[in-house]
């Protein structure tokens, strides 16, 4: 109980830290478009909300090792057979040599574009969360993640104060993109690990990401670039907004 | 019964009445299109397929798909949720906001007149004012992982993520039994009049 608070509270600590030095004196977050449509508006409605009501750096609760779940893998599972197009070619490459040669781009909007492989990942701090996934199904599924915290990998990039937005594209055909706010979050982490473990195939490897404050959609498998921006990027025809699918799922 | 042959139900109370109306009809029919994507109902923080539920119920187009082949689903499964789940939250906020709304004109023009009513429908109504509505709001608050961030007391209280879903659809069960209630006594009391009453205020 003591370890978990003072965990807890370090973790507040660290994400303050950096949230003081990346968010204060920055423009307020733009609200993402509507296109028009009610649903959307409802939806900004709903971030807005929690934005203006609900503390920056409050923590998703964490589970114990005894709560871990059976976890579904659900969506892509494995882009090598599922993606037929050049993307799904390149991660078939790459897991047919064990991610060796798997590099993420941290570039768009940062002072120091980086490129990352597995093994400078591993230098940074690592943390370790055991956390509840909430399918925007229904289901929930409880798994302890190992990473680095977003926040640490774009301060080594150096976010431009401009940038309000950080954009991910995978290797499963997906664009979309998180606000400050989630993506400087504590608990915001690329995770390589699941239960002590790599990162199956099935459940994003090399590297995923863990939004822990979302639904759990957002928290977009088999990362492949990290671009941060100044505007918005809905993903076109690769983001989930074409289908209908709500940007912010904090609820 | 309901209310005395004299009491013209102001604008105000039409329109309020008219909104909550559409949006409980628009809660119910996206709850239940949430409902259908993962129809079973389990109790702690966690449930999924690979977990047994404490209710399963038979109202999804596949959902008998034979579980899982490896580590992947054997068929895609019924899934409106995009649009569905935004729905179902611009209808909370319509409610949300007409509920406010109603309460201070009715506090300010004393609508509420306990003499109005019968005391069975006096309790039926405080069940439904003081029980099952904040009980569904509370749930509903609980399934999002951002206000439980903001609030952990919330999973604390409701004894996790999937009991609060649970008690979400019970209390659904329980405000549609009421609705359904409230409608039969309208019925009884002369349907032609209330409707008139609610609707063009005569």
């Amino acid at each position: 109980m003591d370890t978990k608070l003072i965990t807890r509270r370090r973790a507040i600590a660290a994400g303050v830290a950096s949230l003081g030095g990346l968010i204060l004196a920055r423009r307020p977050t733009p609200l993402p478009p509507t296109y028009g449509s009610l649903l959307r508006a409802g939806d900004n409605l709903t971030y807005a909300a929690h934005r203006a009501l609900f503390p920056r750096g409050s923590l998703a609760r964490e589970y114990s090792a005894a709560e871990i779940t059976p976890f579904p893998a659900v969506g892509t599972i494995n882009p090598a057979t599922s993606v037929n197009n050049e993307v799904g070619d390149r991660y078939r490459e790459l897991q047919r040599h064990a991610f060796a040669e798997w590099r993420l781009p941290v570039e768009g909007r940062v002072g120091r574009p980086l490129s990352l492989s597995l093994a400078d990942l591993r230098r940074f701090r690592p943390r370790t969360q055991i956390t509840r996934h909430t399918c925007e199904e229904g289901w929930t599924a409880i798994a302890q993640w190992t990473g680095v915290p977003l926040a640490a990998v774009l301060d080594a990039a150096g976010v431009l104060p401009s940038a309000r937005f950080v954009v991910f594209h995978t290797y499963d055909g997906l664009v979309d993109c998180l606000d400050l706010v989630d993506a400087l979050h504590p608990q915001t982490i690329l995770a390589c690990g699941m239960n002590g473990r790599e990162l199956p195939v099935a459940h994003g490897a090399p590297l995923r990401l863990r939004v822990e404050r979302q639904i759990g959609y957002k928290s977009h498998k088999y990362l492949r670039r990290i671009v941060v921006a100044d505007d918005f990027d809905d993903g076109g025809a690769e983001g989930d907004i074409r289908n209908g699918w709500a940007w912010y799922t904090g609820i | 019964m309901i209310a005395e042959p004299s009491a013209r139900h102001p604008r105000w109370v039409r329109i309020s009445h008219g909104i909550t109306a559409v949006a409980l009809l628009l809660l119910v029919f996206s709850g239940v299109e949430i409902l259908m994507v993962h129809p079973r109902l389990y109790w702690g923080n966690a449930g999924n397929d690979l977990t047994p539920a404490l209710l399963e119920l038979p109202i999804s187009r596949n959902y008998k798909h034979g579980g899982w082949n490896g580590e992947a689903r054997t068929y895609d499964i019924f899934n409106q949720n995009g649009w569905g789940r935004s729905l179902h939250f611009l209808a909370a906020w319509a409610l949300v906001v007409t509920g406010i709304v109603y309460v201070a004109f009715g506090v300010a023009d004393r609508h509420f007149r306990w003499h109005n009513y019968g005391s069975s429908q006096r309790g039926a109504y405080l069940i439904v004012v003081f029980g099952l509505a904040p009980l569904i709001a509370a749930t509903g608050l609980t399934m999002s992982p951002a206000v439980t961030a903001a609030v952990p007391a919330l999973l604390r209280v409701f004894g996790g993520y999937q009991s609060a879903r649970t008690l979400h659809f019970a209390a659904f069960v329980a405000l549609t039994l009421f609705v359904a209630g409230h409608v039969a006594m309208v019925a009884r009391s002369g349907f032609a009049r209330q409707v008139r009453g609610i609707v063009a205020g005569e």
